[in-house]
């Protein structure tokens, strides 16, 4: 009974679910779809008192009846409506998110919408998710300290946008800066690429010596190193005397993003001249962190389909197979590793200007598992499901578990944050395990197994 | 590009960097040689001390180290709730130690050893039973899965337990009496080494002696070995083989409640994230004698209880306890890089 070992006895709720995913695929096309339109209705129709939450859905249900094939010609380009129109309308709600926020109600079970600044913080996380997705999703390399790029990219910020370096006294495109204040200051523009740059780079160095080991060698290696970061952040406020991060105090105020007063004049006010100084400054930053994802976005799809994406895939599915076609193993995922860590690097660098510090306490090993949850809960490999993942997670870190915890009475709920993401890394891997919004490729990899099936079934 | 590509998978390309890569180590080893070296012959009462101090930190470690290299050995995979099912065995003997057996700081032999006989006992079953209940909820579903799935798990199982025992010690360390006595048994140069470090040390020994005996000598330790080297194989020839990765939790588990009650009365702390730090710390004594190399992981703890006893320990040019962990964790990323078979390890294709 006990022959093939794999796959005998337990609590196997996967193959439960399995078994009922089967049943309700075999039923005719047009019971399915009767079915799904009524559940939607219903859905939409049991959440009408929170007005803004059903429309929401409703709307994201509408698209969903866009038939899959359906596409426009535009410019000679065939464009499928409904998988460029859903990311489109989600984009559109964000950027108008500030004007609606007042007049949508509130969440069902949970509370009110999200603030402005914890919507910062989303569009921060989702973009850290995003990057390592880049490394987890598509590559396949488990890395447990992404938090060491968001670290190296707050520190890059914080060196060169702030009076850390008070000896020095250079100025360049900064905003809101006095010219006599002495220390580096450079225009967080700048300072955003430049993050991200050395964070690349920092990503091929631990790469380069580590990415020969294979899965969970690495994982604990870059757990070592995600513990070695921050413990240097800590004490690097002497390091042979020269204060280098200054230590648990951190550094701080980083300076503010801005576009300066000729870009402002230019624009007739439309950029802000420095974010510090708006009334509303969390939209800015809520906007400029939308443009940032965006961007991250737009480069995580573009890399994916290049010929290195699938360089990733093809290594993530079989190592062996894909050194075997000609795939240079070791080059590919220092790539997979450098790209996730810009994206990590950037991310860091616009979160340290938003708030205007970087400490090391900031970047405990909770963060990389917390993104990785964010990656997991939303679909390993697919970018919309991890922006989703991210934006749910990062939500209900800031206020959605304590305005839970206010609506069942038990006001304990945020401390024990990490024990819930971690039973939701639990839960989805027995029972989703390619996340809310899996990619098709990534659910058949897991739910396939990667273990050949027997010849013959021994129980039988 | 296929030049490159197969470099990666042909042995014979290795042989000349295997020998650039083991110079670097050995340089570094002798390094590390030197500045022991010179610390003892500048202080040799202070190095005495500080060595029977990581003694008996290391024999501590080798306990959770065990349990980290019995499970990978048999199912190649990193537990890291184990350092948390650690962190409840110290929890819970706390708890049954001071609130059932009232243990304070001065109690008569009479009462103390049944006490904590009695606490053993109590720790042990839970932390074994625990460990069992987790394997069986969170990687037996996912034996034939990606291997990444239940290492996922596993974290998220780790975070589970920690916020459990974030439950019930709270988020501040509590101070554990003084159960034993904290009276010197000898001094060093002024170090005195005292009965509980001793009793602590010592009580490691006959666990050791005793899992040695069971992997080494029984039937369910040769089912063990079995189930670790061949899980198909192992079936074939009869074993059952979930039943032998239950019992390996079991094992681990048993040894991380004894574990979490020698570390409460030695470190006279406990604290809820004390698992994960410590976990780390024995996952990388593991990894450095040989992960799945049971007198390895020994020999591991005790080099790496030495190595931050030293650190912490030694006046001449030693970086201090702030910078343990990163030693640590250094030393897992050296060895991963240089040696990735441990000290006492085959090699691995998990190396190479």
């Amino acid at each position: 009974m006990t022959y093939p070992a794999g796959t005998g006895g337990g609590f196997d709720a996967r193959a439960l679910w399995r078994q009922q995913r089967d049943r309700w695929h075999h039923l005719p096309e047009r019971t399915r779809r009767i079915v799904v339109l009524v559940v939607q209705a219903v859905i939409v129709l049991a959440l009408l008192p929170w007005y803004g939450f059903a429309l929401l859905l409703a709307i994201f249900f509408a698209l969903s009846w866009i038939p899959h094939d359906l596409a426009v010609k535009v410019l000679g380009r065939r464009i499928p409506v409904r998988a460029f129109m859903t990311p489109l309308v989600a984009l559109v709600l964000a950027v108008i998110y500030p004007f609606l926020r007042d007049h949508i109600g509130t969440i069902p079970f949970v509370g009110p919408w999200p603030q402005m600044d914890t919507a910062v913080i989303m569009t921060v996380y989702a973009m850290m998710a995003v990057g390592l997705n880049m490394v987890v999703g598509y590559a396949g390399l488990l890395d447990l300290g992404y938090v060491a790029f968001y670290a190296v990219g707050s520190y890059t910020a914080a060196w060169f946008a702030s009076v850390q370096f008070a000896k020095h006294n250079i100025h360049f495109g900064d905003v809101g800066v006095g010219a006599g204040v002495p220390g580096i200051h450079i225009s967080i523009w700048i300072l955003l690429l430049l993050a991200g740059i050395v964070t690349a780079f920092i990503g091929v160095v631990i790469g380069l010596p580590t990415l020969r080991l294979r899965g969970d060698y690495l994982a604990i290696v870059t757990l070592g190193f995600g513990e070695i970061l921050p413990q240097v952040a800590r004490n690097g406020d002497n390091i042979a005397g020269f204060n280098l991060t200054n230590g648990p105090n951190g550094i701080t105020p980083v300076d503010p993003p801005g576009f300066g007063k000729t870009v402002h004049d230019a624009t007739g006010g439309f950029l802000p001249d420095n974010y510090l100084a708006l009334t509303n400054r969390n939209n800015a930053y809520f906007w400029t962190g939308l443009v940032l994802l965006a961007i991250t976005v737009f480069a995580s799809i573009r890399l994916r389909d290049s010929r290195l994406g699938r360089a990733w895939v093809a290594i993530r599915e079989d190592e062996i197979a894909a050194a075997a076609m000609g795939i240079p193993l070791m080059r590919t995922k220092t790539w997979a590793y450098a790209s996730g860590a810009f994206f990590g690097g950037v991310a860091g660098a616009f979160f340290a200007s938003f708030k205007s510090s970087t400490f090391p306490n900031d970047f405990s090993f909770n963060i990389s598992a917390f993104i990785l949850s964010m990656v997991i809960l939303g679909g390993m490999g697919n970018v919309w499901g991890v922006i989703l993942g991210g934006a749910v997670l990062a939500y209900l870190n800031q206020e959605g578990l304590a305005n839970i915890g206010s609506k069942i009475g038990i006001p304990d709920v945020p401390l024990y944050s990490s024990g819930i993401f971690g039973a939701i890394l639990v839960i989805m891997m027995l029972l989703r395990p390619a996340g809310l919004l899996p990619s098709a490729r990534r659910r058949a990899e897991l739910e396939e197994g990667v273990h050949d099936q027997p010849l013959y079934d021994a129980t039988a | 590009m296929s030049a490159t590509a197969t470099t990666d998978a042909l042995p014979t390309r290795w042989v000349p960097r295997i020998g650039l890569l083991s110079a670097i180590g050995l340089v570094l080893v002798a390094f590390v040689l030197f500045w022991l070296g010179v610390n003892l012959a500048k202080e040799p009462a202070a190095f005495a001390s500080t060595f029977l101090d990581g003694l008996t930190l290391g024999l501590v470690y080798g306990l959770v180290a065990l349990g980290y290299s019995l499970v990978y050995g048999i199912l190649e995979l990193i537990n890291f709730a184990h350092g948390d099912v650690f962190m409840l065995g110290s929890a819970i003997s706390f708890g049954v130690a001071t609130n059932w057996f009232s243990l304070h700081d001065t109690n008569s032999i009479g009462k103390l050893i049944p006490a904590l006989l009695g606490t053993l006992v109590v720790a042990t079953v839970v932390c074994a039973s625990l460990n069992a209940t987790i394997e069986f909820v969170a990687y037996r579903p996912l034996r034939s899965a990606p291997r990444l799935a239940p290492l996922i798990t596993a974290i998220g199982m780790s975070f589970f337990l920690q916020n459990v025992g974030l439950r019930f010690i709270g988020s501040a360390p509590v101070s554990v009496p003084n159960i034993l006595s904290h009276n010197s048994v000898f001094v060093i140069g002024g170090h005195e080494y005292r009965w509980y470090q001793l009793i602590v040390g010592l009580s490691t020994l006959p666990v050791l002696v005793g899992l040695v005996y069971l992997v080494q000598r029984t039937r369910q330790g040769k089912a063990m070995r079995a189930t670790a080297q061949d899980q198909d194989a192992a079936a074939m020839m009869g074993i059952n083989v979930n039943r032998t990765i239950s019992f390996t939790f079991l094992i681990a588990g048993a040894l991380a409640g004894v574990a979490g009650l020698l570390y409460a009365i030695y470190t006279t702390n406990i604290a809820y994230d004390q698992g994960f730090t410590l976990g780390l710390i024995a996952f990388t004594a593991a990894v450095l004698g040989g992960i799945g190399n049971l007198p390895g992981a020994v020999l591991g703890a005790v080099l790496i209880g030495l190595i931050q006893q030293f650190n912490e320990g030694l006046s001449w040019h030693s970086p201090g306890s702030d910078w343990t962990q990163s030693i640590v964790f250094s030393i897992l990323i050296l060895i991963l890089v240089f040696r990735p078979e441990g000290l006492l390890g085959e090699r691995t294709p998990e190396g190479g």
